[in-house]
């Protein structure tokens, strides 16, 4: 199978390989141009925006965990407005899907973000965070309630004009599955799952957390179980394309996603590895799937066979 | 050639350096150089070797010590579960290895130039000492806790003016302090660089303030990435924003950043 096999078309959104990087960890996809050919991505998640500039959590604001990383950064950022001038147009001139990730506090303000961008034509599509643990106001709180994920989605599906509206789920919820099925209700056209699961690391020498924020988000290879689990669970719940993001760090990880069901998948800690890491993904995906003798992407995803 | 990109490397060599109770606690990676244009004396890269499992799932941060047309030197020691991880490389290892990162040094040759080094902090100053057209121009105070034969000094010490402390006992912290005052007011009307403890460098920016002195610091902040994007590193700059180390420093002028 040749990576041109691998070119995928869900919810109103066309990429020519199923691997996009993960929001909040390959910036505004420029920092990574020297290491790599950005149209060898299907797609690039541009980190958080908000309506005004956001400074983000004091430091330390990251810490090194066994196969993974906590972070609190709180969505720093420059604002909607330095991201479409600024970012954008750069962007544009690159062969790739660019999806912006919108955080704000209410779905008002969420509404008003998608109004912006909904006339960017650099814009492939919306990833709704309603659930970064990092900042007090908005954020997880959404994520948990799935009223609200109804309601915000609603409210960014309303001003998008016609561009697929994505919500990124938290796995820091009793059931994920009814999560999903609120977004859906609300209109969403594709769910992406999961964020960071709360985590926390303190140091016995100084008495200190880890992180000034206290708790954090913990990504990278350990959260990978809980992911898939999760992806398992939205995927047998509901029936919009899924996009599978949670310590992908081989082609092997990725289609483990693929093959619960998920559509795509989104590579976040991973390209702190290396910042050449996801350029090569889809071609070991491509190879992989050779090996397993699978003609058609399509005739492997949700190809897992459940005990009867 | 590349301005900057990601490769594996081999290792050259990798050399224990003095002696100190904690065996092979300082060490000289020296690592292949690859395609590169240049590189500058404050520079640094990121290394991660390509067989180390996720348990270790970040990249370290060196600045780049030293280096030639075929090879890149950098001078480590080992203080975490990373460096002592890196320790154990054997030549012909493969590691991953991206940079040059970050911005560098002011480099004036003709103006009289302090480096303040404090510990490890004096690795990118022999860089910068190669580097230089004039290092009759260039001083070195080092301040330093182990026996100097751990350090890259004696190569700075071959061209260019050094001046050693070595803090033994609780009050030689006062004389490295006082010996520092002196110095950066020598140096007033001249370029000062610093790197070292945060301790070091906030005392070298409170005398440099005092006296009016172009100073310069390179922060060493804890990163993730190195390429600007996990936001991990950033420190406040004069107007009290984030700006990360990685791509805005290592080196910001004493002035305009908090520490």
């Amino acid at each position: 199978m040749e990576v041109s096999d691998l070119k995928v078309s869900f919810g109103g959104l066309s990429m020519s390989n199923p691997v996009m990087t993960a929001s909040g960890t390959f910036g505004f996809g420029l920092e990574f141009a020297p290491y790599g050919d950005l149209s060898r991505l299907g797609g690039i998640v541009a980190k958080g925006i908000s309506m005004k500039p956001r400074e983000g959590n004091p430091m330390p604001r990251i810490a090194e965990t066994p196969c993974g990383m906590l972070n609190a950064i709180g969505i720093q950022n420059p604002g909607v407005e330095a991201f479409v001038k600024q970012a954008l147009p750069a962007l544009k001139r690159q062969d790739v899907a660019v999806v912006a990730n919108l955080y704000a506090c209410d779905a008002e303000e969420f509404g008003e973000l998608a109004g912006i961008l909904s006339t960017e034509d650099g814009v492939a599509a919306l990833e709704v965070n309603v659930s970064c643990p990092n900042v007090k106001e908005g954020g997880a709180a959404f994520g948990q309630d799935p009223a609200q994920i109804a309601k915000v989605t609603e409210a960014v599906k309303k001003r998008a004009g016609g561009k697929p509206v994505m919500l990124k789920l938290s796995p820091n919820v009793a059931d994920i599955a009814t999560c999903a099925r609120a977004a859906v209700e609300g209109g969403a056209d594709i769910l992406s799952l999961i964020n960071t699961l709360i985590g926390m690391g303190v140091d016995i020498r100084n008495r200190r957390p880890r992180l000034a924020n206290v708790v954090g988000g913990l990504s990278g290879p350990a959260i990978k179980p809980v992911a898939l689990r999760c992806v398992h669970q939205v995927c047998q719940a509901v029936d919009v394309p899924v996009i599978g993001i949670g310590g992908i760090a081989s082609a092997e990880d990725a289609l483990e996603f693929i093959m619960v069901g998920a559509h795509a998948v989104q590579v976040g800690t991973a390209n702190f590895l290396r910042p050449d890491f996801a350029f090569t993904l889809a071609e070991d995906m491509a190879q992989l799937l050779t090996e397993l003798c699978v003609e058609r992407l399509e005739d492997f995803r949700g190809s897992l066979q459940l005990p009867l | 050639m590349a301005l900057r990109n990601c490769r594996n490397v081999k290792v050259l060599d990798i050399t224990p350096v003095g002696e100190t109770q904690r065996p092979g606690e300082f060490f000289e990676l020296r690592l292949e150089r690859p395609d590169w244009d240049a590189w500058k004396p404050g520079q640094f890269v990121m290394i991660r070797p390509v067989d180390w499992p996720m348990d270790i799932l970040w990249g370290r941060p060196f600045s780049i010590c030293s280096g030639d047309s075929r090879s890149v030197t950098l001078f480590v020691q080992k203080v975490g579960r990373g460096t002592a991880r890196l320790a154990e490389l054997k030549k012909g290892d493969t590691v991953a290895l991206w940079g040059p990162l970050g911005n560098s040094f002011a480099v004036e040759p003709d103006t009289p130039t302090l480096m303040l080094a404090g510990g490890i902090g004096i690795a990118p100053f022999r860089g910068y000492v190669e580097q230089h057209s004039h290092p009759e121009n260039l001083k070195l105070f080092f301040a330093h806790r182990m026996p100097l034969g751990c350090y890259p000094h004696e190569g700075i010490a071959a061209v260019a003016d050094v001046e050693c402390m070595a803090e033994e006992k609780p009050e030689d912290l006062q004389a490295i302090i006082a010996r520092m005052g002196e110095l950066v007011n020598e140096y007033r009307d001249g370029l000062i660089l610093c790197c070292g403890p945060t301790p070091f460098m906030k005392t070298a920016q409170r005398f440099a303030l005092e006296a009016g002195a172009r100073l310069y610091v390179s922060l060493e902040n804890r990163m993730a990435c190195g390429v600007g994007a996990c936001l991990g590193c950033v420190c406040k700059d004069g107007e009290g924003h984030h700006v990360q180390v990685c791509t805005k420093g290592p080196i910001f002028r004493a002035d305009n950043v908090e520490l």
